[in-house]
């Protein structure tokens, strides 16, 4: 079987731009099924960008981006929503629903989604709200939370559906150490229990250690390292290295 | 010329944007329970507004054609002349206007602070179509509703013309609502009265499209709130200029 047929997500010569300014240059890299890949780079390096390209939020310029064997550019709505109901996404600010409750946020994709009992969409809303630290804040609306709170419920909505891949972009950024340490847990368990892909955005090198299978560094458009902690840690590449280390 | 092609563009862009909701109405799955939350949002919340304006609009009215129709002895006619301008004109456009303000901007301003905070990114990520859960809905919303409140100012209008008119000539109310439906025919009041649903289409998509595809972040926001006050206000003063003359050229017999 070649990469395709193995990977959980490939990028082939990923090319994006903004009007002049070119993001993503001719960016290929893999991720096997149950791996977990963190990516790194200074801001504004297209680390975001990358997860959208993923989810297929946004069309490259150029190259191929395979999510679970399905090539995802130039795909029609309909495909491209079915191969998203196996992708959870955390976005940087969380992005819940302003006029929904933290509840009601959790239950709206199980809602429209599945066909489960009003009953078991509670049961499965209120575990995951627990695990996230947040089962006594469902009655709350996203305005009544704090930045860290937003970002446990946003990552309780993203794994609402079981995903089999999950994008988290910064998932512990806004955390206290013991909250982020407590989040890496949650996504590592995940992983474990269901072999999920995890893709995470994230400066925060302690939870690269704790959590990545490999480790990707974009600069400048460029991936400039690919390969486990340790081999990025020796990578030739400066930036590479200084972003690896602390 | 770069103005005039950038407003070419607009024009295209909002022409499919618009041919968008079209086809995206009539095909399913249908957001019923969107719809009606939208049509509380458009019509329940814009009742008191539009009934509050059309009363005092219609007794404005009544003062000021009195005093011209006292001069010539014509002031049986105070009551035919206001349902006649309320219904055939006055009433549609000034729903139209008065919607654009309130729902247009809200839309245009909801739509971009949802974009601005990935919102609508997230409703795409969850595998939901975000035009359709969204932009459709309020479209269809402002279609449905605006008919429905123009016939509320409509009547403000006349009670407030009737009110002014009884504390001047003390008229009963069985003798002005004589006078005032004696020179109105159906033709009269059902083509205007419909034709605000084109006033709807036009305040949900133009303000849909502001806010929906605004890439500003936060100033964003106050942008596409603006543009979709003053765009969709110009464009249903032009659109009533057309529909008019459709109007006269399809019913000949409502032409005043």
């Amino acid at each position: 079987m070649n990469e395709t047929q193995t990977s959980a997500i490939e990028f082939k010569e990923v090319v994006k731009s903004f009007g002049s300014q070119r993001v993503l240059n001719d960016v290929s890299f893999h991720v096997e099924q149950g791996h977990a890949l963190c990516l790194l780079g200074r801001s504004g390096t297209g680390k975001s960008v990358t997860l959208k390209l993923i989810m297929a939020l946004m069309c490259p310029d150029a190259g191929q981006i395979w999510v679970d064997q399905n090539n995802v550019v130039g795909m029609d709505r309909h495909h491209v929503s079915l191969v998203r109901k196996k992708l959870g996404y955390l976005f940087q600010d969380a992005a819940l629903f302003d006029s929904l409750t933290l509840y009601e946020n959790l239950a709206f994709p199980l809602s429209r989604l599945t066909k489960k009992a009003k009953d078991e969409i509670n049961d499965i809303v209120q575990r995951l709200l627990t695990d996230v630290g947040l089962g006594k804040h469902a009655d709350k609306y996203p305005s009544a939370l704090s930045g860290g709170m937003k970002k446990r419920a946003g990552l309780a909505r993203a794994l609402v559906l079981e995903p089999k891949i999950i994008l988290a972009d910064e998932p512990s950024s806004g955390l206290d150490r013991i909250t982020a340490s407590e989040i890496d847990e949650l996504l590592m368990r995940r992983k474990a229990e269901h072999n999920t892909t995890l893709v995470i955005v994230t400066h925060d090198i302690h939870g690269v250690r704790r959590v990545a299978d490999r480790v990707a560094v974009l600069d400048m458009g460029n991936l400039v390292a690919f390969g486990t902690v340790e081999e990025v840690s020796q990578s030739e590449n400066r930036i590479a290295r200084g972003l690896i280390t602390e | 010329m770069r103005w005039l092609a950038k407003g070419l563009e607009l024009v295209g862009k909002m022409g499919l944007f618009s041919l968008r909701v079209l086809i995206d109405a009539i095909r399913p799955p249908f957001e019923f329970a969107q719809l009606s939350r939208q049509l509380v949002e458009v019509g329940n919340r814009s009742l008191s507004l539009i009934v509050v304006s059309g009363f005092a609009l219609g007794a404005v009215m009544t003062l000021h054609t009195r005093s011209t129709l006292v001069t010539f002895g014509a002031t049986a006619m105070i009551p035919a002349v206001q349902a006649v301008s309320f219904f055939v004109e006055i009433g549609p456009l000034v729903a139209g206007l008065l919607l654009a303000g309130r729902v247009g901007s809200g839309i245009g301003a909801v739509l971009a602070n949802m974009r601005a905070s990935e919102q609508i990114d997230a409703i795409q990520s969850l595998s939901v179509d975000s035009f359709k859960f969204l932009v459709v809905p309020r479209v269809l919303a402002c279609v449905i509703a605006l008919p429905f409140l123009t016939l509320f100012m409509d009547f403000a209008g006349l009670f407030g013309g009737f009110l002014s008119e009884t504390l001047s000539s003390h008229i009963a109310p069985t003798l002005y609502l004589n006078r005032a439906f004696d020179y109105l025919q159906w033709s009269n009041f059902v083509a205007p009265t419909l034709k605000t649903g084109v006033f709807g289409f036009i305040i949900g998509s133009v303000s849909s499209y502001f806010g929906y595809t605004t890439n500003k972040g936060a100033q964003g926001v106050g942008e596409a709130a603006t543009k979709s006050v003053v765009v969709s206000s110009l464009l249903i003063i032009v659109a009533d200029v057309l529909l008019i003359k459709c109007i006269y050229f399809l019913f000949p017999d409502t032409a005043i």
